[in-house]
């Protein structure tokens, strides 16, 4: 069995999320799959968590929840990405950049 | 906006939790089959892709879980359920219940409603502008009496002092108005120009009195209350301006004062006039007016106190040269501890008295609490064993005490309002601000506050306790024959119980016999079957010098004749009735003593009324018809007035003035018996009676005396008829029986006692209800000691006197911890004590056996039951 480390780094999922989003609105378990497929199967995403990720992005304003019918008559849950998420997702990601630039830099430096 | 969302959110799923429980289970159900369709997609079949999705997904129902447990609610929830929970345990122990609520409802109601009597009198400042600027001056005589002002120190302060903005002196007054609408008599008061000055509160309509208006002579001039104008012109501004009738005189109304003045220095008063003082009338020295002052920006009373009591002596010495003694002293002190001072003791007292009330309710709950702990030791055992952790056991339990609280609470808040409505219709007359007193939004606050307070505080020791237990040993234990660690600290709550409820009744009990000193107290006079009635006269002087005298000799010919009249008089200020007119009494020099000069009470009086009174005579003569206006000026003094003033010798044929010094003087021609003129509990009695034709002045209104045959109210009709009988424009006010104003002199002592009486009472049955519960749980835990000591063959009588003595032993250290604290507390009550130590034996001694009494049969009931265990049954039970 593949041991290497799935998890998603810690932080990173609601921006994971809302980039995702950016994209097209989707359901749970398209955003899992979706994170996945970009990711290379690097990450993979726990239901859970990204559950109640949905549940507090959508609570903070930054995601619309609509609930649809399914071919199946069932019913889903599709998130679309508000104004204010993509403010939030334009702030992270200029966050995620400036860390990772200076994590990259540290890692460059030369006793 | 997000704000918004989480609020509407989370009240979304509190209202409608299945719906939002429904929405999290379809979200994750969907999720559920997007992958199982995925692997099927990858080729598994429909079983293998399932379970591929399971594995996947993890625990659907802890993915839930997880994802409903996000929001604010779920801890409103949770605290929603903690109540329900508690709510469900409540309900199960209906007694318990009851008991705790109404425990807890009497002691916060209590604390509530005295805490909302005494805040507006005590905590709260005057409702004036600067009001820690307003003085009152006084006058403290060498035995330390506070004597009323006189004119002439006003006006010699008025010009010297240096620390005051405004002065004003002021005097009651009482009117009657006519007019368009029946007569009616008001209350209102005379006052300087700078009266409203001083409490810093102008009209709300028209003007203020100005010092043009302030002079012998001076115009008719009035300013209306807001009631009074509401009540007797209908709120209509145009009065200002026109005319009114008071007294048969026309007066000129110049000013409304505002809808929300108190005026505190005579709460009922609803008219103000100048005061327009007359110094040529000879009366200037006459202590008879109240000083009140604003002080500068910047100078302190102490200050003030200090200026006004050199300047005093300086003005007494140059004006009064003859009577200056140098033994009064004049000083000034906030008007607020001058107007509050004689009921503070008292009301400080009653905080204490409710708030040791309070504490023993909460001991009592505790302890009901704590017994309730021991029995519910296994249910927390269980909750514990099955993964409850102690955060939330010692949540639950509070939620649990808080919600008795709670309740408790809601119900001692109806106790407090009824409570506040109770204490404003009982208070006594002399009480202070009681307008002020009301149900109020801080009412409720404060008694919000002690409700959390309390149900915090009782509730964190048992549900400490019962979290602390280890749940294997008590499980094992069962939940019956745990109880030895807890019964200590009950018996400690019992004890401290006990000595709180002693203190209280020994406060109670000294105060009962305070009361009963008082009555026993002689009055100076017969007070059966006496009617008392004032009769005022309007305007008969202005007509014809000497009208007044002679009305008042046909109404006691007319009251003289009313059938069931024994004996008639009239008299100038009646005893207990309010009436203070102290002048100086002026003794001329003799061979043996210096002249000398006192402050006794002038009683212009008929001749008659000495018998009328039924005042002893103990030397000399009495007043009778041969004493008239043109007949030589007498007098009679009272026997205290006698020995002060002739130590060791007659004082009959002796002579003296009354009132100014340089007017005729009057020989003493007998002695009479003191007589209590201010109250009951005020021994200063000298007096000087002298024929009313003779005065200096002729008073206007006069009190008259009725010895009856019969029940004295019953008569009150027909002499009033009588008197109008003949002039029926002038009013007949204050009618009532000696025996009702004797009753009324004590009014504020019995107020006193009714409070801590019930108090006393409240806590003399919660300590006896405390001793019970504590016995009774005890027996029923030690059931089946009892029943192997009966079947070992220990016989009732054994098993009775080891109960009683577990009870006895709580009540006795309570009883003796109480004494050391009764002791000491009734040094607060001191003061209002009269004819009885505050270490008064007898009282000690009758509580102590009270309490012992009560308690003894509070500990037979579970004594008796004790000795009545059976044992085979006892034996069975576990």
């Amino acid at each position: 069995m593949d041991e290497r480390n799935t998890d998603v780094i810690p932080g990173t999922l609601d921006m994971l999320i809302l980039k995702t989003l950016s994209l097209q609105p989707m359901h749970g378990y398209g955003i899992a799959r979706r994170i996945e497929q970009i990711s290379r199967d690097v990450f993979k995403v726990n239901p859970g968590s990204l559950l109640t990720a949905l549940q507090r992005l959508e609570r903070a304003g930054w995601l619309d929840a609509e609930w649809r019918q399914t071919e199946n008559g069932r019913r889903a849950r599709f998130y679309t990405l508000s104004r204010a998420g993509r403010r939030q997702l334009e702030a992270e990601t200029s966050e995620w950049a400036r860390r990772v630039s200076a994590v990259a830099r540290l890692l460059r430096a030369e006793g | 906006m997000t704000v918004w969302r989480q609020v509407a959110r989370g009240i979304r799923a509190l209202t409608n939790r299945r719906a939002a429980d429904q929405d999290v289970a379809d979200e994750v159900q969907h999720y559920l089959e997007q992958a199982t369709a995925a692997h099927r997609a990858r080729g598994c079949s429909p079983d293998d892709a399932l379970r591929a999705a399971r594995l996947e997904l993890g625990n659907v129902t802890g993915v839930r879980d997880r994802v409903r447990a996000y929001g604010w609610e779920n801890a409103v929830d949770t605290a929603l359920t903690d109540v329900r929970y508690a709510a469900r345990r409540l309900r199960a122990a209906p007694s318990f219940t009851v008991i705790t609520v109404l425990t807890l409802a009497l002691g916060i109601g209590g604390t509530t409603a005295i805490f909302s009597a005494v805040r507006p009198i005590l905590f709260e400042p005057l409702p004036y502008p600067h009001s820690d600027r307003i003085a009152a001056i006084l006058e403290i005589g060498a035995d330390g009496s506070r004597n009323a002002g006189t004119f002439g120190m006003y006006r010699g302060l008025l010009e010297r002092n240096r620390s005051f903005e405004a002065m004003a002196v002021l005097k009651p007054w009482q009117p009657t108005m006519t007019g368009q609408h029946p007569p009616e008599r008001l209350e209102g008061q005379r006052v300087s120009a700078s009266y409203f000055r001083v409490l810093g509160v102008p009209p709300a309509v028209g003007r203020s009195l100005q010092p043009s208006d302030d002079r012998p002579g001076g115009p008719e001039v009035v300013i209306l209350s807001d009631a009074l104008w509401r009540r007797r012109f209908g709120g209509d501004r145009a009065i200002v301006g026109r005319q009114v009738t008071l007294d048969d005189r026309s007066a000129l109304v110049i000013g409304i004062m505002p809808h929300d003045f108190e005026n505190v220095l005579a709460p009922s008063a609803e008219l103000w006039a100048p005061l327009q003082y007359d110094m040529a009338q000879g009366v200037a020295w006459g202590h008879h007016l109240r000083t009140v002052a604003r002080l500068r920006p910047g100078v302190d009373v102490e200050q003030a106190a200090r200026e006004v009591d050199v300047l005093g002596h300086a003005v007494l010495r140059e004006q009064r040269p003859a009577t200056y003694g140098g033994e009064l002293r004049l000083t000034a002190v906030a008007l607020h501890d001058d107007i509050t001072g004689g009921v503070r003791g008292a009301l400080l007292a009653f905080l204490g008295a409710v708030t040791v009330v309070l504490v023993i309710a909460c001991v009592n709950v505790t302890n009901m609490l704590l017994a309730r702990g021991v029995r519910r030791r296994g249910e927390f055992a269980l909750r514990a064993a099955l993964g409850a952790g102690r955060g939330r056991l010692v949540r639950q339990l509070l939620t649990e005490s808080l919600l008795l609280a709670a309740m408790g609470g809601v119900v001692g808040m109806a106790v407090a309002v009824l409570g506040v409505r109770a204490l404003v219709a009982l208070s006594p007359p002399g009480l202070p601000r009681v307008g002020a007193i009301g149900v109020d939004g801080i009412m409720f606050a404060f008694g919000a506050g002690i409700t959390t307070l309390i149900g915090v505080a009782f509730g964190l020791a048992p549900a400490l306790k019962a979290a602390r237990g280890d749940p294997h040993q008590a499980l094992q234990q069962g939940s019956r024959r745990a109880a030895g660690g807890h019964r200590r600290a009950r018996g400690a709550l019992v004890v401290a119980e006990v000595a709180l409820a002693l203190v209280l009744l020994v406060s109670a009990g000294l105060l009962l016999r305070s009361l009963e000193r008082l009555f026993a107290v002689p009055v100076g006079f017969d007070a059966s079957r006496l009617l008392t009635m004032q009769v005022h006269t309007v305007g008969l002087e202005l007509r014809e010098p000497g009208a007044t005298n002679r009305f008042f000799g046909q109404v006691l010919e007319a009251v003289g004749g009313v059938p069931g009249a024994t004996a008639v008089a009239l008299t100038s200020q009646l005893p207990l009735s309010g009436d203070v007119d102290e002048y100086g009494a002026h003794f001329e020099a003799t061979p043996s003593a210096p002249a000398r000069s006192y402050s006794v009470f002038r009683y212009a009086v008929s001749a008659g009324y000495i018998e009328a009174m039924r005042i002893p005579l103990r030397r000399g003569r009495m007043l009778d018809e041969r004493d008239r206006a043109d007949a030589p000026r007498v007098a009679l003094i009272s026997e205290s007035l006698a020995r002060r003033s002739f130590p060791g010798a007659d004082p009959i044929g002796q002579r003296l003035r009354l009132g100014p010094q340089d007017g005729p003087p009057h020989t003493i021609v007998g002695v009479v018996g003191d007589v209590r003129q201010m109250s009951l509990g005020l021994s200063e009695s000298s007096a000087v009676y002298i024929p009313g034709a003779q005065s200096w002045f002729a008073d206007g209104t006069m009190s008259l005396v009725v010895r009856t045959r019969g029940d004295a109210a019953a008569l009150s009709p027909a002499v009033r008829t009588a008197v109008w009988s003949v002039d029926d424009d002038q009013p007949v006010v204050r009618v009532a029986t000696m025996d009702a104003l004797l009753a009324a002199s004590a009014a504020e002592r019995r107020f006193v006692l009714i409070l801590f009486g019930a108090f006393a009472l409240a806590a003399l049955v919660l300590a006896v209800a405390g001793i019970y519960g504590v016995l009774a749980g005890s027996v029923a835990e030690r059931t089946r000691e009892f029943g192997v000591r009966s079947a070992l063959g220990a016989s009732r009588g054994r098993i009775v006197v080891g109960v009683l003595r577990q009870g006895m032993t709580l009540t006795g250290l309570g009883v003796a911890i109480g004494l050391a604290g009764a002791a000491a507390a009734s040094q607060s009550i001191a003061a209002l004590l009269f004819g009885v130590s505050r270490l008064d034996p007898v009282t000690y001694l009758g509580v102590v056996t009270l309490l012992g009494l009560v308690s003894l049969i509070a500990c037979w009931v579970p004594a008796w039951r004790a000795a009545r265990v059976d044992p085979a049954i006892a034996l069975r039970t576990e």
